[in-house]
């Protein structure tokens, strides 16, 4: 049997497979920009928060992801739901290059156009939100590019504690010796992949403010 | 609202100076001193020029005016009101401010640079789009053709004569001017600063302006104050400043002699 009669014959599985894992992605985002795009701005105030911030995302980076869904078991309300313990690791994995580059980005707005804005009156929210949010959004908006297709991949090993997605196809084809599973699991994973980093590089470029 | 009658409503207004220093002071942190018990008054409709080298204390006290600083002692008076009494965000609403690499906001059109302070005040649109049109006009800039440019879409000079657009918008009575036309080639510069003695002798405001062009103190000042090491040297009106005696004073006037020494040889 070819590689695509087996996608053919599979693809009611290969589709829900797909909508889980885009949904594990999703939600995983969704929190990360959340509270990703706050802890950059806050880096920004505060500088003295930047070291214990920016460090405690990078140690979450470095963590194994299949060990960092055995620290999650014991954790109360997390643990028991397979799906929440693998949205909350990739929200974990997300939070660095959101965090860094949300504060990069506003670090990086123009200090005369700040200080303009503050000599004319501005309150420190309307600079936050009329000066420095625009100007960084494409910057801001590359870091949740990297964090997709990085989350994207390591979603698949949410299939390890039962959270579904693509990666069950793969954790089966593991199992069974069979590289069409595996392949069933890893090139819709690969597309979704490509596919998210070029719909936000599209719109990255469509932000980057004018100079 | 008529920029004309406006410079005149502030012509006979009272004596009371609009901007006054008293025994200010201003340290960092770290202990160093940038300014050092300066006083002085800014009577309405007067500009004073803050006139010496880099690091003398211009800027700081510039920023004294509009509580991007405060005083560490001494106190700053405007409108006869201590700005640490005044609410900051008001404060610097009343002030125009204008900044050597003018800061427009590069991802607002030029009519949304200057609309900007009546938009946070609540304007009407229309009374907003008026007043933008107004501005313009008076800037030497035509409306029809660069209401709708980004900042990036224009030359230096016409920057320049926006950033004053913006200061001008609410119609403050003040305005503060950090090295406005410092950044500015020589030629272009010359043009701005004749349009802006215009403007000024119209609109009548009560404008602070730093320089280190002694060129620049002549031109625009009817008093022209010397600072030096955070110090004031002395204040002077135009004629005053020829014959003052201050060493950073007379270094400025001999340095004017050279310069129009100079010129006369390249005739």
């Amino acid at each position: 049997m070819s590689l695509l009669d087996f996608f053919l014959k599979q693809r009611q599985e290969i589709l829900q497979s797909s909508i889980e894992h885009v949904w594990l992605v999703g939600m995983a985002m969704l929190l990360a920009v959340t509270i990703g795009v706050p802890l950059g701005v806050l880096v920004t105030r505060r500088p003295w928060l930047s070291r214990p911030i920016l460090g405690g995302a990078n140690v979450a980076e470095t963590i194994p992801s299949l060990a960092l869904f055995g620290f999650l078991l014991p954790v109360p309300w997390l643990g028991g739901r397979a799906d929440r313990m693998a949205i909350a690791a990739l929200t974990l994995y997300a939070l660095l290059p959101i965090i860094r580059n949300t504060s990069a980005g506003i670090s990086g707005v123009d200090r005369a156009v700040r200080e303009a804005a503050r000599g004319m009156g501005m309150t420190d929210w309307q600079i936050l939100y009329r000066v420095e949010l625009p100007l960084s959004l494409s910057t801001v908006l590359a870091g949740v590019r990297v964090a997709t297709v990085l989350t994207i991949g390591i979603a698949t090993i949410a299939a390890a504690v039962g959270a579904g997605g693509l990666g069950e196809f793969i954790f089966r084809g593991l199992a069974m010796v069979n590289n069409q599973l595996i392949l069933a699991g890893a090139i819709p994973a690969a597309l979704m992949a490509l596919m998210a980093d070029f719909l936000l590089s599209v719109l990255e470029r469509r932000l980057r403010p004018v100079r | 609202m008529n920029a004309e009658a406006n410079g005149t409503s502030t012509r006979d207004a009272s004596p009371e100076p609009l901007i006054e220093f008293r025994r200010v002071n201003y340290a960092l942190d770290s202990g160093q001193r940038l300014l050092h018990d300066v006083n002085f008054s800014v009577a309405r409709g007067e500009t004073l020029v803050l006139l010496g080298r880099s690091g003398a204390g211009k800027t700081t006290a510039l920023k004294l005016i509009n509580r991007l600083l405060e005083p560490t002692a001494g106190e700053v008076l405007v409108e006869g009101r201590s700005t640490m009494e005044w609410n900051p965000i008001e404060l610097r609403r009343h002030i125009g401010y204008v900044i050597q690499e003018i800061g427009l906001f590069p991802h607002f059109t030029v009519e949304e640079n200057v609309a900007l302070v009546p938009r946070l005040e609540k304007w009407s649109n229309e009374r907003i789009a008026a007043r933008v049109r107004e501005l313009l006009e008076i800037v030497e800039l035509d409306p029809a053709k660069f209401a709708a440019r980004y900042p990036h879409e224009l030359s230096g000079g016409q920057r320049q004569r926006v950033g004053v657009a913006r200061a001008l918008a609410a119609d403050p009575a003040i305005l503060l001017m950090d090295e406005p036309f410092g950044a500015l080639d020589p030629l272009t510069r010359g043009e701005v600063l004749t349009e802006f003695q215009d403007l000024q002798d119209r609109l009548q405001k009560t404008v602070v302006v730093v320089t280190h062009h002694v060129g620049e103190a002549l031109a625009l000042g009817t008093q022209i104050g010397v600072m030096d090491g955070g110090k004031l040297e002395g204040i002077y009106s135009r004629e005053d400043f020829l014959r003052a005696s201050g060493p950073v004073t007379s270094a400025y006037v001999a340095l004017l002699r050279m310069q129009e020494r100079a010129e006369e040889e390249d005739l």
